[in-house]
């Protein structure tokens, strides 16, 4: 796996030529949690499993379940607000 | 026996790539290098060669197209001029640093305005920072020469860079001259097949080309760009020596015409070199005074140490662009053969002359004021002006 052989410690020789990755999905190992401003809070109680939020996330953070709950990706959500927008029962709020 | 031939510089290149028979070629007319994607159209139509050709909408696309293919995994090219160069821009640096081995025949013309279709240097110049190794030509037969050697120097593994092919517009892209090319077949077993190692193409591997790379690789990866462009210096002289095998001729990063001896340099790059080297034997002949010339030939990567070596032993220097870099200190070239001689620590007399913008003659004549002057610069260490021009009305 190239990509675990290169992370933001390695020295210019070691990246590949021209950054080239030689495996697929490897967004998943970029966190861009840390780009966040604002956090999705999640209320159960409220929540009807709708899942009108998941198609929704532009970073793919809302995951369900297998019990059908649904759940959130922090180490890819940028706190966008688009679920908490779309939430017809307010069971999302964004927190500073 | 190498075959002798009369053609243009455009021919002699489109003839280079008819032998080399490339994968894909998307391109874009523009004066004067309209022909060469001509000529290789005809070789297409007529079944001589099976190279993909494109048909794209501009040269912002040619390039795209020829930056796709590359990574796909195809050898791939384009040719271009002056503005058409300008509207590449970002794919230049972007085939640059995706380390892709492109090759552009570049027929240089002055960037408008005022809009001029003929030749200088201000197209390549301008992309001289875009991370390309850029080779010059003086003759039609330099081009072609050029051009069969341009592939191996981007597609070796250690360089893996794109590389432009610059000779100048209408003087020798259209001016026929004799010239010697090598047989097809010497040409195909040098130039040999392109194998890379890692394609999009690639049914096995997965693989994606320019990844976004935040502040912790971005540097980095500029470091291993110019490392690679360093390598191409070995590289280059190593393809040019295997060359010299099949062809006779002889290649360096510059050619030095009389220096050896010589007290007063010019150091100039394309076409005009030629007008120089009259002037350089007209004056050793009539006056015995010993006069030379430094043609550069490899532009990028710059031979900085090799250049001040060969300068050595003048007295004085008289460095040429035909291009402005609007500095407002003169030439992009004088400024870099400058500091090369700062840094090993030559202190000559140094001059800048500005010529040739958009198609202006130079003469033998002209050349003969500037050793004039370089010959008095060494009696009275006096610079009268850093840069100036030739042949401008004043």
């Amino acid at each position: 796996m190239i990509s675990d052989k290169i992370n933001e410690s390695s020295p210019w020789h070691e990246l590949t030529e021209g950054n080239k990755i030689y495996e697929a999905a490897t967004s998943r190992q970029f966190k861009t949690g840390e780009w966040r401003t604002q956090e999705p809070v999640h209320d159960s109680e409220k929540c009807k499993e709708c899942y009108l939020c998941v198609p929704v996330c532009p970073d793919m953070s809302i995951l369900v379940e297998e019990d059908g709950k649904v759940a959130f990706d922090m180490d890819h959500c940028k706190g966008c607000g688009i679920c908490a927008k779309v939430c017809p029962f307010d069971a999302i709020r964004m927190e500073a | 026996m190498s075959i002798r031939e009369r053609l243009s510089g455009n021919e002699a290149v489109a003839y280079a790539i008819k032998q080399i028979n490339p994968d894909v070629m998307p391109a874009f007319p523009i004066t004067p290098s309209t022909e060469i994607p001509q000529y290789v159209a005809s070789y297409i139509a007529n079944g001589e060669i099976d190279t993909e050709f494109i048909h794209v909408e501009s040269e912002h696309s040619s390039m795209s197209a020829a930056i796709g293919a590359s990574a796909a995994g195809a050898r791939a090219l384009t040719a271009t001029s002056s503005c058409g160069l300008a509207l590449m821009w970002e794919e230049l640096y972007v085939a640059a640093s995706n380390r892709l081995p492109v090759v552009l025949a570049l027929v240089n013309r002055a960037l408008s305005g005022p809009i001029n279709i003929n030749a200088d240097h201000s197209d390549s110049m301008g992309a001289r920072d875009s991370g390309w190794i850029q080779i010059y030509a003086e003759s039609n037969q330099e081009a072609y020469d050029n051009f069969v050697q341009s592939f191996r120097i981007a597609e070796h593994k250690d360089v893996k860079l794109p590389v432009m092919i610059c000779q100048d517009g209408f003087i020798t892209s259209h001016g026929v001259e004799n010239i010697e090319l090598v047989e097809d077949d010497l040409v195909k077993g040098f130039v040999g097949e392109y194998e890379p190692e890692h394609y999009l193409l690639k049914s096995d591997e997965a693989m994606a080309v320019g990844p976004y790379a935040v502040s912790n690789y971005y540097m980095e990866s500029k470091k291993a760009q110019t490392e690679a462009l360093r390598n191409a210096k070995k590289v280059i002289l190593e393809i040019a020596e295997e060359y010299e095998k099949i062809s006779g001729r002889k290649y360096g990063f510059f050619e030095e015409y009389k220096l050896d001896d010589a007290d007063y340099a010019i150091v100039i790059i394309g076409s005009a070199a030629g007008t120089c080297k009259a002037a350089v034997d007209h004056i050793r002949v009539k006056t015995g005074k010993k006069v030379g010339i430094l043609k550069i030939r490899v532009f990028r990567p710059f031979p900085e140490e090799e250049i001040a070596q060969a300068l050595k032993n003048v007295k004085s220097v008289a460095i040429l662009d035909r291009s402005e870099m609007f500095a407002g200190t003169g030439g992009p070239l004088g400024a870099e053969v400058t500091a090369a001689l700062y840094r090993a620590g030559m202190f000559k007399e140094v001059v800048n002359y500005i010529y040739g913008l958009g198609g202006r003659d130079i003469t033998v004549g002209d050349f003969e004021d500037v050793y004039d002057e370089l010959e008095r610069m060494a009696k009275t260490h006096e610079v009268r002006e850093n840069f100036k021009y030739i042949g401008l009305r004043e």
